[in-house]
């Protein structure tokens, strides 16, 4: 009975816990499928965090958070773009540059908001919808944040989007051989820029979810580079978007379980169970990634004449 | 009123002035033919009427109104289509998808739909293709196939065929005239850059000659000959390249055993080829672009490991030597594609002293007057147009591939492996390859030409080899090399017993 | 009849490339205005306080220069990766690795005289900056896995991996706080100019430069990783040993990286903490980008780095304005000069 408990807590807290990854990821691929690498990520997730929590905490509002979120992160997205795409200048660079810079944007705003001091305020975080209240086992399990739920739909929305819709095949075309589509009439820059900007929102809510829906307050530690798992999970997940729910569920697990573990009394340092999905991850890009080959035209600027 | 008319098109590449007030017309309904040397500007001239660059000067006029064309998307909406010379098709897609990327209505994609709407526009348009199949899997000439059918698709009235019979066997080109001839009876027009003169004297009705970038000249094909029409693109009487030798008088150099080798897909490129060059012969490889040509030479060079068999050099087995090591062994390699043989940000000085850098160090530190020293005496013997500290890929296709040839051939080697040495160069660099290439055979070297350009190989090799889907399908003295037997070799309808 | 000039893409003028750093500088000031004045500062008073305030003093240029020491080898460290294609973003643990060396080394070595043990410490460093780049690096060249994912995932490795040891056996017993015990006198690094601060560390960091230009413009290794670095295809055709060139520049960047965390441990703290580095791993980067990946450059960039890291507290005193406005400007900093090298490709031209 102990096990069983142990186990539907593990599941449970394994879908709140891949919910950011889950935004996260799906935004890069996004970016990826359309041929840009944004390691911008790290630094947009973050700045999610920021904005929804201050605007939630000054609206009182949690959506108007999301929203707030969302927006901030089409931004970033199309900052993205503006180097990526307008500029063609190298991505990997460019993308650290922007991490860096909302990371630090989002610090300093934050201290000019709140200020030095002060405890920052708290907020009422989003509750969880008990669906199957009552039931055993998936009644636990299926109490998540409305977010959790959204994260889930995502897989078959992108998924549509991507394999459904011409925008989705312009997408996957510029991302692939972007000489091709130019010269089929694709705009290369307008489908890259859009792709950016919805990757962008994305990855931003998936920080928003951790300020908003899982703990209710900002630290500056929120998360401590869960924008490169993602990097690292679109690889794992061959860029294809049923494959990333698997893994953000595989890592959210081990993220999960990282932290029973410490409860247990196992006589290890908490760090070790800290860095254990950092490790697991490289273990995995080891095993994955001599196989994994991305859309073609990654990390490759497209200029005409 | 003609269907399309440019006029006074200028345009410039950095000190490069590639089109230089041309003027252009094509009438409704005639097949009009580009006719140049690589370099003189005819694919420059159409990508501009495509959309691709913008010209600095000029305009263009479609059926008699002034019309901007600023891409693609504009050009088709002229009714203009273009087929590339490099394929502009999408690997992981399928067929369907290709031909419907950018022009299909609405913002939904129905798979059902969609292939049933670009099969009826191949059955419309006498096009035989797969809507389901994944254009990775497409040989060649199917692969034009789509490309002609994408235009098509997008209800354009002019086309534009960029050196289309460069990917083709003779008798895929045959397939490819009944079809241009069926689509201009039926209203279409066409214009169609080439640079073979008998192809262009079959197919059109008019021929405009680019030479340096200028117009030369608009002539009917009943007014004119081959003859005429290469004065006009060379400036001057043509030449061909002289050859009065036997073939493999000398001894066997470079032996390839059962060679099998994967390309970079994982497929399987080489299946068993065996090949032997001599001593002071020229062994040429013809086959149509795609048949394993690029891993054979990638197997000799030392950058890619086949799966099985021997290659000997003499009595050193270089099967599985780096490229360091062969290069050592005395073999002199031209790659395939000379932009990916030399680091274009370094300096000339830099790429000759490359290959054989432990030469050029004293103590681990770079000898920097012996490397410039010896940047410049390659440059004088080579007559390349460049000074030592320039950077390599500011210099244009014929010098960086002289710089090329100097690395490769400056060492005296016994092997040479030429692999397309002459694509995409003018006449003039063209001529100094092929005159080196012939001074290295006198010298009594090995030399294996690897070319697609089936006249090159014809004029230059003692014996040839054709490769067709990884195999070597026949090995034959130069004299027995028809252009109808290499045809059906080439294209696999025909395999011969092996000739030593 | 008057000339037209246009923008043409040809090679801008040698002059023009070399203000390109300065404009950059000048419009990231302009960007990271708004910011300023959002925090309820006048940006000109900033300004004085980032630039010119610490050049005012000997105190301040002395400072400005302590700052720099950690920034001048992470930058020749990031320098030589990307020259040779190898995006090591894992300068920053890489910086640990040789901090945690320094400071297990540093109450070791007892009894042994301060030239000896200072060296002992630097080689540990470096040793120890080495074998955590070596995982990414084995990764990278026979699996083909990209860098830029494992080395970034290293520095999360290595911030857990010391935040264990100081809350756990090496957690001073003396206060109890998750420092490391304080290292013996003769592991530190000498004073340059006692009672400043600044110390011997900044003379390894100046050699560090020289050295990466050293070997990157005049050896044959040097050739070697740049050719792979501007084209590794065509390296490979020449004969160059790609990846085993790309694996020794990995180890010597992650030793120089580690270099940093020794001058930082034994030159500045004297034990170790889990705030050792602010960013100097990713603060490399910026330099290295900055000094367009040659090593002199990326010094300068770094000088000019710590000016500005200096300066920043400065600001934060004097106006209240939030001290991570210093790293604000240099991520600003680094996004417009990525956008200004593009005009090196643009020229004025007259035209009839």
């Amino acid at each position: 009975m102990e096990l069983l408990f142990f186990i539907e807590n593990l599941l449970a807290a394994t879908l709140r816990v891949a919910t950011p990854l889950m935004f996260g990821t799906m935004g890069e691929l996004f970016a990826e499928r359309s041929g840009v690498l944004n390691l911008g990520i790290e630094g947009t997730m973050f700045m999610g965090a920021f904005v929804g929590f201050t605007v939630a905490s000054m609206t009182g509002s949690l959506w108007l958070g999301v929203l707030a979120a969302l927006l901030a992160g089409a931004l970033a997205g199309l900052l993205m773009g503006f180097f990526a795409v307008k500029l063609g200048v190298n991505q990997h660079v460019s993308g650290l540059g922007i991490t860096l810079l909302l990371t630090s944007l989002s610090l300093f705003l934050f201290r000019v908001i709140f200020g030095e001091n002060q405890l920052p305020p708290k907020i009422e975080p989003f509750p969880q919808l008990t669906i199957l209240q009552g039931v055993p086992f998936l009644g636990d399990i299926l109490s998540q944040y409305a977010l959790t739920y959204i994260a889930i739909l995502l897989v078959p929305v992108v998924w549509y989007v991507l394999y459904r819709t011409n925008f989705g095949l312009d997408m996957r075309a510029v991302g692939e051989n972007p000489e091709a589509a130019d010269a089929a009439g694709v705009n290369v820059y307008r489908t890259r820029y859009i792709a950016l900007a919805i990757g962008g929102a994305l990855m931003s809510v998936g920080g928003a979810f951790l300020t908003l829906a899982q703990l209710g307050s900002f630290t500056f530690g929120i998360i401590a580079g869960r924008g490169w798992v993602c990097i690292a999970l679109i690889i794992f997940a061959n860029w294809q978007p049923l494959r990333v729910l698997w893994g953000a569920l595989l890592f959210g697990g081990f993220f999960a379980l990282q932290l029973r573990l410490q409860t247990t009394g196992l006589k290890l340092p908490y760090e070790v169970f800290l860095a254990l999905p950092y490790i697991v991850t490289i273990i995995a890009l080891a095993i994955t990634g001599r196989k994994a080959t991305g859309p073609a035209a990654v990390l490759k600027p497209y200029k005409r004449e | 009123m003609d269907a399309v008319q440019m006029v006074g098109i200028t345009k410039q590449f950095g000190p490069l002035t590639a089109n230089n007030k041309v003027d252009f017309e094509l009438k409704k309904g005639e097949v009009h033919a580009l006719l140049g040397e690589n370099g003189a500007g005819k694919t420059t001239l159409m990508r501009i009427l495509y959309g691709l660059y913008k010209p600095d000067f000029g305009e263009i006029r479609v059926n008699g109104k002034p019309v901007q064309i600023n891409s693609p998307k504009d050009a088709i909406d002229n009714g203009i289509g273009m087929v590339s010379q490099h394929f502009t098709l999408v690997l992981p897609l399928t067929v369907a998808e290709n031909v419907v990327l950018g022009f299909n209505p609405g913002m939904t994609l129905d798979p059902k739909q969609v292939n049933k709407t670009v099969e009826e526009a191949a059955k419309k348009f006498g096009i035989d293709v797969h809507p389901t199949a994944l254009v990775r899997h497409l040989s060649v000439g199917e692969r034009q196939r789509v490309e002609i059918l994408k235009a098509l698709y997008r209800n354009i009235s002019v086309l534009i065929l960029d050196e289309p019979t460069a990917v083709l066997v003779p008798q895929e080109v045959d397939m490819l005239f009944a079809t241009l001839n069926r689509l201009r009876e039926s209203g279409l027009s066409v214009i169609f850059i080439s640079h073979k003169l008998y192809e262009v004297m079959t197919i059109s009705d008019r021929i405009t000659v680019l030479r340096d970038g200028k117009c030369i000249g608009t002539v009917n094909k009943k007014d004119t000959n081959e003859r005429a029409l290469a004065r006009m693109m060379v400036g001057r009487d043509t030449f061909g390249v002289q050859r009065d030798s036997e073939p493999c008088s000398g001894k066997p150099l470079l032996k390839v055993q059962n060679i099998s080798a994967m390309d970079k897909k994982g497929l399987l490129a080489l299946k068993d080829v065996s090949l032997e060059v001599c001593e002071g012969e020229i062994l040429g490889v013809a086959g149509v672009s795609g048949n394993g040509q690029a891993e054979l030479a990638s197997v000799l060079s030392g950058t890619l490991k086949p799966e099985s068999g021997k290659v000997m050099l003499g009595d050193l087995e270089i099967t599985h030597l780096d490229p360091a090591s062969i290069s050592k062994a005395g073999v002199g390699r031209i790659p395939e594609d000379r932009h990916a043989g030399v680091v274009g940000e370094m300096t000339v000085a830099e790429n000759l002293a490359l290959e054989r850098l432990d030469d050029f160090l004293k103590n681990g530190m770079l000898d920097r007057k012996k490397i410039k020293d010896h940047a410049e005496a390659m440059i004088k013997e080579y007559q390349i147009k460049a000074t030592p500290s320039i950077q390599t890929r500011k210099l244009s296709g014929g010098n960086m591939q002289k710089v090329i040839l100097a690395r490769a051939l400056f060492t005296q080697p016994h092997m040479i492996i030429a692999s397309q040495p002459t694509r995409g160069l003018d006449i003039g660099a063209t001529e100094y390859v092929r005159h080196k290439l012939i001074e290295q055979r006198e010298r009594g070297a090995a030399v294996l030409l690897i070319s697609e350009d089936l006249e090159e190989v014809r004029s230059l090799s003692d014996r040839i080899a054709v490769i067709y889907e990884g195999r070597i399908v026949g090995i034959l003295p130069c004299s027995d090399a028809t252009e109808e037997l290499l045809g059906l070799l080439m294209s696999g309808a025909r395999e011969m017993a092996n000739e030593a | 009849m008057k000339p037209n000039f246009r923008i043409v893409r040809s090679p801008a003028p040698g002059w023009f490339s070399a203000l390109i750093p300065l404009l950059a500088i000048v419009v990231t000031f302009m960007i990271t205005s708004v910011f300023i004045i959002i925090a309820g500062a006048n940006p000109f008073e900033a300004y004085y306080y980032f630039l010119i305030s610490p050049l005012t003093s000997k105190v301040g240029i002395l400072e400005v220069l302590v700052k720099s020491t950690p920034l001048l080898l992470t930058g020749a460290a990031v320098t030589i990766a990307f020259a040779s294609g190898y995006w090591n973003i894992g300068a920053e643990g890489q910086l640990y690795a040789g901090a945690v060396a320094a400071a297990w080394l540093g109450t070791a070595l007892i009894g042994v005289p301060q030239p000896v043990a200072v060296l002992i410490m630097l080689i540990g460093g470096f040793i120890a900056g080495m074998l955590w780049a070596l995982v990414p690096a084995i990764l990278k060249v026979k699996l083909a896995v990209d860098e830029v994912v494992t080395t970034l995932l290293m520095n999360y490795v290595a911030l857990f991996f010391v935040s264990a040891l100081l809350n756990g056996p090496w957690r001073d017993p003396v206060s109890n706080w998750p420092q490391s015990p304080t290292i013996l006198a003769n592991t530190m690094m000498p004073k340059l100019l006692p009672p400043a601060r600044l110390h011997f560390g900044f003379i390894i960091g100046i050699l560090a430069v020289a050295t990466v230009w050293f070997i990157l413009s005049r050896t044959g290794l040097g050739l070697r990783m740049r050719s792979v670095g501007m084209g590794q295809e065509a390296a490979r055709f020449m004969g160059v040993k790609v990846g085993r060139t790309m694996f020794i520049t990995a180890l010597i960047s992650g030793g120089i990286a580690g270099l940093a965390g020794v001058t930082e441990v034994a030159g500045i703290h004297f034990h170790l903490i889990d705030a050792i580095s602010p960013g100097y791993g990713y603060s490399g980067i910026i330099a290295a980008t900055l000094g367009n990946l040659n090593p002199i450059g990326a010094g300068a960039a770094s000088l000019f780095l710590g000016l500005i890291s200096t300066g920043s507290q400065a600001v934060s005193r004097s106006l209240g304005v939030p001290s991570f406005l210093g790293d604000v400007v240099q991520s600003t900093l680094l996004l417009v000069t990525l956008a200004m090298f593009l005009l090196r490709n643009y020229t004025l031209r007259r035209v009839e």
